[in-house]
């Protein structure tokens, strides 16, 4: 099994959800973090003081998938995330060693 | 059908009985009668006038304590989250110790009519009379009046009580975010029992501001806004910055408010409630003029406002290239204290160009008190302060009574001893119990470490 995590633009959440939908991965959770990668951040101005946001907002989305379909995820996720401009973020894919449904108390991939 | 011939019968004969009944009194009465056609051909009787009088100090009372909620919301909004209980905490505190130390020995001590402790009404009053402050008995009539020619006593208080309350809020917005809640509410005390209403009474209370220098500050441009300003520069001197608002190498670190909406919203509460400032300090609605007065300050009130709002817009639009929101905010509020020490005087257009001013003024002066280190969480010090200056020097352009050193004078004699007494109150406060919070305390923000109610707590 495989935990797929993406950071991306907060814009791009919903064509994320519908895109891995259509793959019939129905679960996931999402964060909202902050960070930066090569997008600089922005400058603002607060009564006379001018100070830089280096951090962005994104948000962390993460899936737990059969090893056989991580790599579809991943390219789903990175077609539907794109801008094509400085900032639409990454892809990881961790190994994920167990599984549990906590309701049932299923294991591994039926807990999925 | 024939039930009410009768009695309609019976309430004609009643009626036609009083009118002739009547006749001889209207007769003997015909002198009171007379008189009363000539007091309602030249005005209002003296009754409605005390009315009129009373009413508008009613209404502006209930309009001067609606400013306590705009400045609750405007420091709510210029402070960030971890901060916002404890300056809301702070505001309604000092609003209760203004209004008590007020009752307690505020009043009289600014009002003293002519029972100066020290001076006299006519060579210069300086200390006004001590004792708790009295209101009219219930249900007087006009020969209970404490002054029949002016207005009830129970009308003045509450109006001027407000004042007070107001002269103290200033303070907080300047030191939020890094004092302790007791020295801020000792300090108010002190404000509020002595600072504030000795110095008013040398203006208000017919001392001898009014009497030897011919004074003029019609709602307090001086007498309230800049004495809340002087306290606050005295308090933020020995106070300090907030941990981390200024590096070593001078630079600045911005600390954005928590709430841009409520920053809003109590400028316009404050906007509002200086119509009753303003409005009511005319402190007569009886006369066809001092209506007309009254809805003439209103407007030039109104009119300061606005000036100060479009010269920080433009300003910030010019200067940083990006209209600052609390520029604009603090230049409505800017051009409110510029016009209060004359809001009656000046057309429309000139109120609006003094208004403007305060405007600038806010806009150049905040990153000045930045480069001196001087931490001021809101902009007080330039609104109340500075503004509250300019405002006193503009009453000569509008005004003939009022001389620019007069004016300049009773500036320097007000700012001096407000300044100086704070601050001695400051440094005793400071050395006996400190001023500031831990520095972990600090940084935790004090709704956590001294209010023990989080003003989000579900915003993690």
């Amino acid at each position: 099994m495989k935990l797929v995590v993406a950071i991306i633009k907060p814009s791009r959440l919903e064509e994320v959800r519908q895109a891995l939908n259509s793959l019939d991965v129905h679960g996931m959770t999402v964060t909202e973090v902050k960070g930066y990668g090569r997008q600089k951040g922005h400058s603002e101005i607060y009564r006379g003081t001018e100070y830089a946001v280096h951090f962005l907002p994104k948000l962390k989305v993460e899936i737990a998938v059969d090893d056989g379909i991580a790599d579809a995820v991943s390219a789903a996720i990175r077609d539907a995330a794109q801008t094509g401009r400085i900032g639409d973020g990454k892809i990881f894919i961790l190994d994920l060693l167990a599984v549990t449904r906590i309701r049932t108390g299923e294991t591994g991939a039926s807990a999925l | 059908m024939t039930g009410f011939k009768t009695p309609l019968k019976i309430a004609g004969g009643v009626a036609l009985a009083s009118l002739l009944l009547s006749l001889p009194a209207l007769g003997q009465d015909a002198a009171p009668a007379e008189e009363a056609a000539a007091t309602l051909s030249e005005g209002v009787s003296a009754d409605v006038v005390f009315i009129l009088n009373s009413f508008l100090m009613i209404l502006g009372g209930i309009l001067v304590f609606w400013m306590a909620a705009g400045f609750a919301m405007v420091e709510a909004g210029m402070v960030r989250t971890k901060n916002v209980s404890m300056q809301l905490l702070k505001n309604v505190s000092l609003f209760a110790v203004a209004c008590l130390m007020y009752y307690v020995i505020g009043y009289n001590l600014m009002y003293p009519l002519g029972n100066w402790a020290m001076g006299s009404d006519e060579t210069g009053g300086y200390l006004g009379a001590f004792g708790i402050a009295v209101l009219e008995a219930v249900g007087i009539t006009a020969d209970g009046a404490d002054d029949f020619s002016y207005a009830a006593t129970s009308s003045d208080f509450f109006f001027q009580v407000m004042f007070c309350a107001t002269t103290a809020s200033i303070v907080s917005g300047t030191l939020a975010e890094r004092i302790k809640l007791l020295p801020f509410l000792i300090f108010t005390a002190v404000l509020t029992a002595l600072i504030y209403p000795i110095q008013a009474s040398w203006k208000w209370g017919g001392g001898f501001l009014d009497s030897q220098f011919g004074f003029l500050d019609f709602a307090g441009s001086t007498v309230v806004h800049s004495v809340g300003g002087w306290a606050a520069l005295a308090g933020v001197i020995l106070l300090g910055a907030r941990r981390g608002k200024y590096n070593a190498d001078g630079s600045v670190n911005a600390m954005p408010g928590s709430s841009m909406p409520l920053a809003t919203l109590g400028v316009f509460i404050l906007w509002m409630g200086w119509y009753g400032f303003n409005g009511a300090s005319q402190l007569a609605m009886g006369s066809v003029g001092d209506v007309a007065d009254v809805g003439r300050i209103m407007a030039n009130t109104n009119a300061g406002a606005v000036g100060g709002a479009l010269a920080a817009l433009i300003l910030t639009a010019i200067i940083y290239k990006k209209v600052d929101l609390t520029f604009v905010l603090n230049g409505a509020l800017a051009g409110l204290v510029a016009v209060t020490a004359e809001p009656l005087t000046p057309g429309l257009g000139t109120a609006t160009l003094i208004g403007a001013v305060g405007g600038l003024i806010v806009v150049f002066s905040v990153p000045l008190l930045d480069r001196l280190k001087l931490d001021d969480v809101v902009g007080a010090i330039p609104v109340h302060l500075l503004a509250g200056i300019w405002g006193t020097i503009a009453v000569v352009f509008t005004n003939p009574d009022a001389t620019l050193g007069g004016q300049l004078i009773s500036i320097i004699i007000v700012g001096i001893f407000v300044f100086v007494v704070s601050f001695v109150v400051w440094f005793i406060l400071k050395s006996i119990m400190g001023l500031r919070p831990t520095a972990e305390d600090e940084d935790l923000g004090l709704d956590k470490a001294e209010v023990g109610v989080e003003a989000y707590p579900e915003f993690k």
